[in-house]
């Protein structure tokens, strides 16, 4: 659906030049909800705006349905525009339009007759549920009002494309639940491939099947998002996972473990239909061995189960060997040392 | 001496009647010409929708330099191009000439002010819903700067109430005329009262009606 193929691009500023966009290539499929996730200055925003051609590259080429859309002419681009939807961080309303003006104005630029128009406008405002508020303006509308104006908006022109700059950065959590809930009801209902930028990794988590990960310009891990979070690769990665998902109880609470005497902990990962399995109790119980659950969770991430547990062993020492050997060769197991625990 | 009041309350009419059409025929004048160049200035600026250095730096150059010019010094300094336009350089065309030139300058730099203000996200967002740059002039920056640019224009009329003085007093006609000829040179004290409350009353009126206009259109 979307191709970015070696794509590169440099600001330049008198004598500074900022790479933002070094050499990514990422390939976005139909009905995707993908994300691209990334600090502030990562790239993200300007490779967004490469979809639709708001910022051109330097190198490489974008592909949008196979067409190389860096050849289009001005007004092709123009055509395709119309059906690549965009909604920003801060909704970017035409203050001097009203709810129904801004959501038909798309479709006055399509040249959709005046009835046809108001037919659309009057359904997509029911779709974001603002039916009554068609003749406000945008400044008597709250954050998530707003939103949903933006997302009528880009829907209005039935795009096979949504890309969403910060959907959700200015508004707050339940206000952003709200919105995301209401983006995956567009890639549902509608079929439109969704690609988000966000420096949010709940914002992944919640509604993204893909993810990639940006630092300084480059894309630095891709897949789906099940596997990300479950073995994330690179280090900022793992950065942004643990924003979402603790998987070390805090400092304090680990010294005071040690201080009385505490075992060894090991981080069991589990994941998928492993969940299902009494496997912890199976193997200890075999092999005369106690375990302790210390700390951990089980979590449902793409409608799959994904459990993180800290667990200490009691029991003879060459016991808990085996118990550990067996364990490998089910689930992924690592001893948590004293580097990672924060405690050197 | 003193001013036959019978008489010259007719005078009076007729300079009111030749300032409002100096103030009003420069204000749509200058408006048309004004609103182009600020237009032209904001969209050819550096990253706008037609950017143009050339044209930009141009358009900025020339209204750098007859802005500073005080008004009185540059009608008189045009005199010559005023006479080869409008045939003379005496009557109330012959005023509306230089006050429409110093006018369209000063309202291209208020329209391009009010312009700059327009949040950049949403010229963005018409870009990215497939607007041409002339759809964008006219349904995206025109619409969301209205309201101030009224304001802006009410402001500019104002002054324009102020020039069309200066330019009575070589022999533009008008209330600067008669402020000047009755008022200062036969030291009428009545006659300078009466022009200097008209022109107050007309100050006040041009500032209420543009008020009025951009609260209506900005619905605050």
């Amino acid at each position: 659906m979307i191709e970015f193929k070696n794509v590169s691009k440099t600001f330049r500023s008198g004598q500074k030049k900022v790479e933002a966009v070094k050499n990514v290539s990422l390939s976005i499929d139909q009905g995707d909800i993908f994300g691209i996730i990334g600090f502030s200055g990562a790239g993200k925003s300007t490779l967004l705006r490469l979809v639709n051609m708001l910022e051109r590259p330097d190198s490489g080429a974008v592909h949008i349905q196979g067409i190389d859309i860096q050849k289009l002419s001005a007004k092709e681009l123009r055509k395709r525009r119309q059906r690549i939807g965009m909604i920003f961080q801060n909704f970017n309303l035409f203050n001097a339009r009203t709810v129904a003006g801004n959501v038909g104005y798309p479709l006055k630029l399509a040249g959709i007759p005046k009835k046809e128009r108001e037919k659309k406008v009057t359904e997509l405002l029911q779709f974001v549920g603002l039916a009554d508020k068609a003749k406000d303006f945008p400044d008597q509308l709250s954050g998530g009002q707003k939103q949903r104006v933006g997302i009528a908006r880009a829907l209005a022109t039935s795009p096979d494309i949504l890309i969403c700059d910060e959907a959700t950065s200015a508004l707050d959590p339940d206000t952003t639940a709200d919105i995301l809930k209401l983006l995956k009801q567009v890639n549902q209902d509608f079929g439109v491939t969704i690609l988000l930028i966000t420096h949010e990794m709940h914002v992944i988590q919640s509604i993204c099947n893909k993810v990639a990960v940006m630092e300084a310009g480059e894309v630095i891990e891709t897949g789906n998002v099940f596997n990300t979070f479950t073995n994330p690769q690179h280090v900022t990665t793992q950065k942004f996972i643990r924003s979402v998902q603790q998987d070390l109880p805090s400092k304090s609470i680990l010294e005071k473990w040690k201080a009385n005497g505490g075992k060894k902990l090991y981080r069991i990962i589990f994941q998928g239909d492993i969940t299902n399995q009494p496997i912890l109790s199976t193997t200890t119980r075999k092999h005369h061995v106690d375990f302790n659950i210390v700390y951990g969770s089980v979590r449902e991430l793409q409608e799959r189960l994904f459990g993180n547990l800290l667990i200490s062993f009691t029991g003879d020492d060459s016991h808990i060997k085996q118990v550990l050997k067996e364990l490998k060769t089910i689930v992924k197991i690592e001893e948590v040392d004293d580097y990672e625990s924060g405690l050197v | 001496m003193k001013v036959d009041w019978s008489s010259f309350w007719p005078q009076i009419v007729e300079a009111t009647g030749q300032t409002i059409t100096m103030v009003v025929a420069t204000l749509i004048f200058g408006s048309i010409i004004g609103i182009t160049i600020g237009l032209l200035l904001f969209v050819t600026r550096e990253n706008n929708i037609l950017e143009n250095r050339f044209l930009f730096q141009l358009l900025n150059f020339i209204i750098n330099i007859i802005r500073p010019i005080p008004f009185i010094i540059f009608l008189v300094a045009i005199s010559q191009l005023t006479r080869l336009v409008v045939g003379t350089t005496i009557g109330t065309a012959a005023a509306i000439f230089p006050m429409t030139i110093v006018a369209s300058f000063t309202i291209a730099r208020v329209v391009e002010n009010n312009l700059v203000s327009i949040d950049p996200g949403v010229i963005e967002a018409a870009q990215a819903m497939g607007a041409s740059p002339l759809r964008i002039i006219f349904t995206v920056l025109i619409p969301e700067a209205l309201g101030p640019l009224i304001l802006g224009l009410t402001f500019v009329s104002v002054s324009l109430i102020d020039f069309s003085a200066v330019a009575g007093t070589v022999g533009g006609g008008g209330l600067g005329h008669i402020a000047m000829t009755y008022g200062y040179q036969r030291f009428d004290g009545s006659v300078m009262l009466v022009t200097v409350l008209i022109l107050i009353v007309m100050v006040q009126l041009a500032q209420w009606i543009g008020n009025t206009l951009s609260k209506w259109i900005m619905r605050r």
